[in-house]
């Protein structure tokens, strides 16, 4: 189970106009510009749901995986996944949950994909058996093959996502946090990609929680939505409310462009 | 352990992959051994008093440095390391159920042993093969030999552990650019791989050896070539186990204020 309550973060950002005169002004004043990324977030997700994490850019999205996932210390309010709290117990709290940064790679540059595999399981100390079994199930409904043997940097995006998405699941988490895993995947692999989570949380049971601007990954798999702007929860509910409260009936894009402009979170 | 040896396992695999490098660096190492080589003998044919370790002790020392550049150098700091912390990628290494530093520490020595373990066989080989003077030679008993590789592992730990320590304070830093140039150029004169600390006039040399780098390849090698040997080698390796073991502990305080620190921006 997944818990945040009032959960507040805070970033000093300086700002400054273009130009060589601004910047030389700011060698010796910088205007800091406190951004409260989240303020009072509070939300419970049980084990086995799925939900979509979704916002306008600069929402607060990130920065929630980053305190769920252990890496990144709230300045207050209370957050607890698995009876654990996520950046003090770090080590053991990080053990039972899988991530997949969109934007970042865990993958060796240099070497093949497999080798990176190997990697982690010995890092999470996977048993042999689990491990083959994972590594089968993965590369099948992935479709990986050849690309386990071919070198990181010469995999597609998309190729490498799904690698990615792999590397977050051998150890088979509890809990998985997606931060735009679909960037990249060209048509045939997002639906793989799709029907994988879901089926991950069908049969797993794994608690998914995944923030994405891709309406369509959020028609696809989460019955649950929770949609925050300028770092405040604003709607806690199903895909429908999306659509209801939007007053956009033909695509959730629209609907969802209706309900950020509605509240004046951009 | 085994994540350990993992570790290792994955940097080996990765330094076979470069192979130009492998070439290349025979090729730049065994000319620039050989050249040190024959400047120590002038300088030795010119005033053989003047020196301060024997002529084939010097030899000795140059080989084993260009055998073991790998090990001991600190410019050759993980360059990935910093890059993790400059571009975030560190958000991975942080969701892994390790402490950060025994990770690193790890696949740093992985890094250097399996770099080393191919480089230094030519050289070696070339220099056991050269003509007098120029030769590598031993003359030490087994004991000898075995002091000389636990030197090694506590020249090679010291060497990590301060890379460490220079990996931290970039977490404080935008960029690690000054902070290794500052360090790296010091430690290089510092550590006795520029020249070998003996040649350092005194008091300079007693106070380089007392440093943390005179306890990196400076014992190690001189042991090898019988420049120390005895109660002077017996306190060299003591000193270089409370630098390890103060170096390690440095560099944990630098990571945990690091850790409780870092923001990781952007999305």
């Amino acid at each position: 189970m997944i818990e945040m309550q009032h959960i507040t973060k805070t970033y000093r950002v300086s700002r400054r106009n273009a130009g060589l005169a601004a910047a030389c002004r700011a060698l010796f004043s910088r205007d800091v510009e406190v951004v409260h990324a989240l303020n009072d977030v509070s939300f419970t997700i049980h084990d086995g749901e799925m939900v979509g994490y979704v916002g306008p850019n600069g929402a607060g999205k990130s920065s929630t995986i980053k305190i769920l996932s252990g890496i990144l210390a709230p300045d207050g309010g209370v957050c607890t996944v698995n009876g654990r709290v996520p950046w003090k117990e770090r080590v053991s709290h990080v053990r039972e949950i899988g991530v997949v940064f969109g934007q970042r790679s865990q993958l060796w540059w240099d070497i093949p994909v497999i080798d990176s595999f190997e990697l982690l399981r010995d890092i999470y100390s996977v048993p042999k058996e689990t491990y083959r079994r994972n590594l089968e199930e993965l590369t099948e409904l992935l479709q990986l093959g050849e690309i386990l043997r071919t070198p990181t940097r010469q995999l597609s995006l998309g190729q490498r996502m799904r690698c990615e998405l792999v590397a977050s699941l051998l150890h088979s988490p509890k809990t998985l946090f997606l931060d735009e895993p679909t960037i990249g995947p060209d048509a045939v692999s997002k639906l793989a990609v799709r029907e994988f989570i879901a089926r991950l949380n069908r049969e797993h049971r794994t608690t998914v929680i995944l923030t994405t601007h891709d309406m369509q990954d959020i028609e696809a798999l989460a019955q649950r939505v929770i949609l925050i702007g300028r770092g405040r929860v604003l709607l806690d509910g199903h895909v429908e409310d999306l659509r209801r409260i939007g007053g956009e009936q033909n695509s959730l894009d629209h609907a969802v462009a209706a309900l950020y402009r509605k509240w004046d979170i951009l | 352990m085994k994540k350990y040896v993992s570790f290792f396992k994955i940097r080996f695999q990765t330094g076979l992959q470069y192979r130009a490098s492998y070439v290349s660096a025979l090729a730049t190492q065994l000319p620039w051994g050989l050249m040190e080589c024959l400047a120590y003998v002038a300088l030795h044919e010119t005033n053989a008093a003047a020196f301060p370790m024997e002529l084939q002790a010097v030899v000795g020392y140059i080989w084993l440095k260009e055998a073991f550049l790998v090990l001991f150098n600190t410019w050759n700091a993980d360059n990935d390391i910093f890059g993790m912390i400059i571009d975030g990628g560190i958000s991975y290494e942080l969701c892994r159920p390790i402490s950060l530093y025994d990770m690193w520490f790890a696949r740093n020595a992985g890094g250097r042993l399996s770099t080393a373990a191919t480089r230094c066989v030519p050289i070696l080989l070339v220099a056991l093969l050269l003509p007098k003077p120029f030769a590598l030679t031993f003359g030490g008993s087994v004991g000898t030999a075995l002091l000389f590789l636990a030197a090694m592992a506590l020249g090679l730990g010291v060497t990590i552990a301060f890379c460490m320590i220079v990996y931290m304070l970039c977490f404080f830093t935008l960029s690690p650019k000054g902070l290794r140039r500052v360090l790296v150029g010091a430690v290089d004169l510092l550590s006795g791989n520029v020249i070998p600390l003996p040649f350092i006039p005194q008091p300079w040399r007693r106070v380089f050896e007392l440093m943390p780098f005179g306890s990196m390849q400076n014992v190690p090698f001189r042991i090898f070539t019988g420049d120390l040997a005895g109660a002077q080698m017996v306190s060299a390796m003591a000193l270089q186990m409370f630098w390890l073991i103060a170096l390690i502990l440095l560099g944990r305080g630098v990571c945990a204020l690091a850790q409780r620190r870092t923001v990781i921006q952007g999305g």
